[in-house]
C-alpha cells in the first residue's frame, strides 16, 4: 500500500463522514487561525516598531529640557530651563564617542509659496541633524556650517511639503516665505514615511538653528541661545549606556542640579524605549501563542477521539485488509494518513479563517498586519504534527488488532 | 466407476498439513476447546467440503488454515511453511499470495466500486504489480461481472457481491481458495452458480476448501470431512454428480 493509496482511502473515509470530519477539525481550525492572527498582528506591530527604531536612528540619544515621565512630557515644559548652544558644545567636546549632535527647535508655522499655503513643522537644526537622524537629502545639498554662522535663509523640505507647495515641480532653488521671511530651498529630504502614531514625518521643513532663533521662534522665549531638544549620535563602538550616564553627569553639573534634587532634563535612549515596547508585545504574543498551542492540543485530542471511533467503526474493514495481505505498517500508515489529513484540512480552514480575520483587523483597526508565509508553513507543520502525534495511538491500536478478531467484530 | 474414483484421489503434494491442532478459547474461568487435536492432510488440487454441526469447529479450522489465527498447540503447515513459526509480515504475505479467502458475509468495502475491491489484495503485494486494474477487471470478467465493474456493493445482488469477493480472493492467483459458508447468504440457484465456478477453478488446479451446512453444496466436492466437537469424525472421498453434470 503506497502513501497515495492510503491518501485515497483516507479521502473516501473523510468524504463519507464530511460533517463529522469538519466538526472534528474545529479545534485545529481555531488553533491554527489564532496562531496566524496573533503572529500577523504581533509581527505587524513589532515590524512597525523596528522600522521606527531604524527611522529614529540606532545609537541615538535624545535630550529633553525637562524631566520626562514614562510616556509623555511632564506638565512643567513651559517653565523648564532650555538647553543651550553651550550644552551642545560641551556634549560634543566632553563626551567620548559622539559622532554627531544637533539641536532641534520646533515650531508649527504656515509656509507660503505664491498663492499656495501649507502649515508644517518648521525646525531649526544644526548641520549634523540629517546625519544624526539618518535622514539624508535626496536632492540638492545639506545645511552647512556657513549657513549656521551667517543665519542663512535656506531650508530643506520634506517630501510632503514639496508635494503640497511644488506639485509636479522641482523645489530646489525656489523661494518660500515663513512669517514673511523669504527662504531659499536648497535640499529635498528623503522620504521617511509615517510614524507609529500615524504622524507624517515628511511634513517638515528644516532651517539653520541660528535663523530659527532669530526670525521664526516666538520672541517671548527668554534665553537667546536655546536649542530645543538635542539629538546625539554615538559611533558604533561606544556603549550607549555609559555615554548616557556621562551625559547625565555633565548636564547635572552645567545645570546645577544637586545630587538630591530631581534632574531638570532627561536623556532618552529612544531605540531602547521602543525595544522595551516590542518586548511587551512579544511577551504578549508568547502568551497568546501558548493559548493557541493549547487549542491545538485540545484539537488533537478531538482528532484522536474521532480516530478511535473510526477504528472501532471500521474494525471489520481492518480485519479484511489484514486478511487479504495488509501488513501492520500498512494499517498503521492508513490511519496516520487519515489523522494527518484531518488535521491538515483543519489547518487549511484555519489559515483561510486566520488570514481573513487578520486582514479584517488590519482594515478595521488600521493596525499594521504582517501575514508571513513562514507562519503559515509553521502552522501547517504544527497541524500535521498534531495529526501524527494524536493519530499515532489510534493507528497503533488498529494495526495491533488480530485479523480474526477484527473480522468477527460487530 | 472405480477408475473415476481413482482419478479423484489426490495426486499433488500435501499443501495443508495439520498435526494435532488444538484451539482453545478462554472465556472467564472456562476453557472452550474449539479444536481438539485435528490431524489432516490436504493435497494440492483437492476440492474439500467441511461439514458438521454448528459449533463443531469448522470456522475455527478454516481461520487457522487461512493464517488468520494461530493454533494453541499442534502444528499447521501451509504450502510447506509452519504458520506457528512465521513472522507477522510473512503471514500477511502468505494471506496475500497463497491463500484466497471467501467469507459468508462477503466483507466488501462500502462505497468502493467492484474493480477497486478486487484490486485491494494487489495493493498489498510486494513488489507491487503495475497492471493492478487490468488484472482486477480480468478477474471480474472471469466471475461473470464484466458489466458490473464500477458498481458499488449496494448496487449489486447478494450473488454478485459474493462473485466480487471471489474475484478478490482469486486476483493474486492463490494456490488455495478457502470459503467459509460462501453460499450461506444466497438462494439455491445462486449457490449452484457459485459452486460451478469453484468447480471450474478446481479443474484449473486450485485447491479448494469449502465449509457448508448444506449436503447439496458438499456434493460438489471430491472429499468430504465432517467435524464434531472439534474433531474429525469422518473423511470420505466421493464422486460428484453435480460436477459430472456441470462438465
Ligand atoms: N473467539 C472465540 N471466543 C470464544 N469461543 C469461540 C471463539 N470462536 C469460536 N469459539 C467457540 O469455538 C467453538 C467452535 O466455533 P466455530 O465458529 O469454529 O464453529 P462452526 O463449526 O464454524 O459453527 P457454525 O456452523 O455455527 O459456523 C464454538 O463452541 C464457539 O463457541
Ligand atoms: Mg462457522
Amino acid at each position: 500500500m503506497t502513501i497515495l493509496d492510503s491518501l485515497r482511502v483516507a479521502l473516501t473515509a473523510l468524504r463519507s463522514n464530511l460533517l463529522r470530519s469538519i466538526l472534528t477539525t474545529l479545534g485545529i481550525v481555531i488553533g491554527v487561525a489564532s496562531v496566524i492572527i496573533l503572529v500577523a498582528v504581533g509581527n505587524g506591530a513589532t515590524g512597525e516598531v523596528n522600522r521606527q527604531i531604524t527611522a529614529l536612528g540606532t545609537n541615538m540619544l535624545v535630550i529633553f529640557p525637562d524631566a520626562m515621565r514614562v510616556m509623555g512630557r511632564s506638565s512643567a515644559t513651559g517653565s523648564a530651563l532650555p538647553l543651550s548652544e553651550g550644552d551642545v558644545t560641551a556634549l560634543r567636546e566632553k563626551i567620548f564617542g559622539v559622532s554627531g549632535i544637533s539641536g532641534q527647535l520646533e515650531e508649527s508655522a504656515p509656509v507660503v509659496r505664491g498663492n499656495l499655503n501649507w502649515t508644517t513643522s518648521v525646525s531649526g537644526v544644526h548641520g549634523d541633524y540629517t546625519f544624526v537622524r539618518d535622514w539624508p537629502v535626496r536632492e540638492g545639498r545639506e545645511l552647512n556650517a556657513q549657513d549656521l554662522r551667517a543665519a542663512g535663509r535656506v531650508a530643506l523640505i520634506g517630501s510632503t511639503v514639496a508635494k503640497q507647495l511644488f506639485p509636479g515641480e522641482n523645489p530646489i532653488g525656489a523661494e518660500v516665505r515663513i512669517k514673511n521671511v523669504p527662504f531659499q530651498i536648497v535640499g529635498l529630504l528623503s522620504v521617511k514615511g509615517q510614524s507609529a502614531m500615524g504622524r507624517d514625518q515628511d511634513d517638515v521643513m528644516l532651517i539653520p538653528m541660528t535663523t530659527a532663533r532669530n526670525r521664526i521662534v516666538g520672541k517671548s522665549d527668554v534665553q537667546v541661545d536655546q536649542v530645543g531638544r538635542i539629538y546625539v549620535k554615538l559611533d558604533d563602538q561606544t556603549n550607549i549606556k555609559v555615554a548616557q550616564e556621562e551625559m547625565e553627569q555633565l548636564l547635572r553639573q552645567r545645570r546645577k542640579n544637586g545630587p538630591n534634587s530631581e534632574d531638570s532634563f532627561s536623556v532618552r535612549n529612544m531605540a531602547e524605549f521602543m525595544r522595551a515596547r516590542t518586548e511587551v508585545l512579544s511577551t504578549m504574543s508568547y502568551l497568546l501563542g501558548a493559548t493557541s498551542a493549547i487549542s491545538l492540543i485540545v484539537g488533537g485530542i478531538g482528532i484522536m477521539n474521532i480516530m478511535l471511533v473510526s477504528v472501532t467503526e471500521r474494525t471489520r474493514e481492518i480485519g479484511l485488509r489484514m486478511a487479504v495481505g495488509g501488513r501492520k505498517r500498512d494499517i498503521m500508515l492508513q490511519f496516520l494518513v487519515e489523522a494527518v489529513m484531518l488535521c491538515l484540512l483543519g489547518g487549511l480552514i484555519g489559515i483561510a479563517l486566520g488570514v481573513g480575520i487578520a486582514w479584517l483587523i488590519a482594515y478595521l483597526a488600521s493596525w499594521p498586519v504582517a501575514v508571513s508565509l513562514n507562519v503559515i508553513a509553521g502552522a501547517m507543520t504544527a497541524a500535521g504534527l498534531t495529526g501524527i502525534i494524536f493519530g499515532f495511538f489510534p493507528a497503533r491500536r488498529a494495526a495491533g488488532l488480530n485479523p480474526i478478531d477484527a473480522l468477527r467484530s460487530e | 466407476m472405480t477408475a473415476r474414483f481413482e482419478a479423484d484421489l489426490p495426486s499433488g503434494q500435501p499443501i495443508i498439513v495439520a498435526r494435532d491442532v488444538v484451539k482453545r478459547y478462554r472465556i472467564g474461568e472456562q476453557d472452550v476447546l474449539a479444536l481438539d487435536g485435528v490431524t489432516l492432510d490436504i493435497a494440492a488440487g483437492e476440492f474439500v467440503a467441511i461439514m458438521g454441526a454448528s459449533g463443531s469447529g469448522k470456522s475455527t479450522m478454516m481461520n487457522l488454515i487461512g493464517a488468520l489465527d494461530a493454533p494453541s498447540s499442534g502444528s499447521l503447515a501451509i504450502d510447506g511453511r509452519d504458520i506457528g513459526a512465521m513472522a507477522a509480515d510473512d503471514l500477511a504475505d502468505l494471506r496475500n499470495r497463497t491463500i484466497g479467502f471467501v467469507f459468508q458475509q462477503f466483507n466488501l468495502l462500502p462505497r468502493t466500486p467492484a474493480y477497486r475491491q478486487v484490486m485491494l489484495p494487489l495493493q498489498y503485494t510486494h513488489p507491487r504489480p503495475t497492471d493492478m486494474e487490468t488484472q482486477a477487471r480480468q478477474r471480474l470478467e472471469q466471475v461473470g461481472l464484466a458489466n458490473r465493474m464500477d458498481h458499488l456493493p449496494r448496487q449489486l445482488s447478494g450473488g454478485q457481491q459474493q462473485r466480487v469477493a471471489i474475484a478478490r480472493a482469486l486476483v493474486n492467483n492463490p494456490k488455495i481458495l478457502l470459503a467459509d459458508e460462501p453460499t450461506g447468504a444466497l438462494d439455491s440457484r445462486t449457490s449452484d452458480d457459485i459452486m460451478r465456478l469453484f468447480s471450474a477453478l478446481n479443474s484449473d488446479g486450485i485447491t479448494i476448501v469449502v465449509v457448508t451446512h448444506e449436503p447439496e453444496i458438499a456434493e460438489w466436492a471430491k472429499r468430504r470431512i465432517t467435524f464434531r466437537d472439534g474433531r474429525i469424525v469422518s473423511d470420505v472421498r466421493q464422486a460428484s454428480p453435480q460436477r459430472e453434470a456441470a462438465q
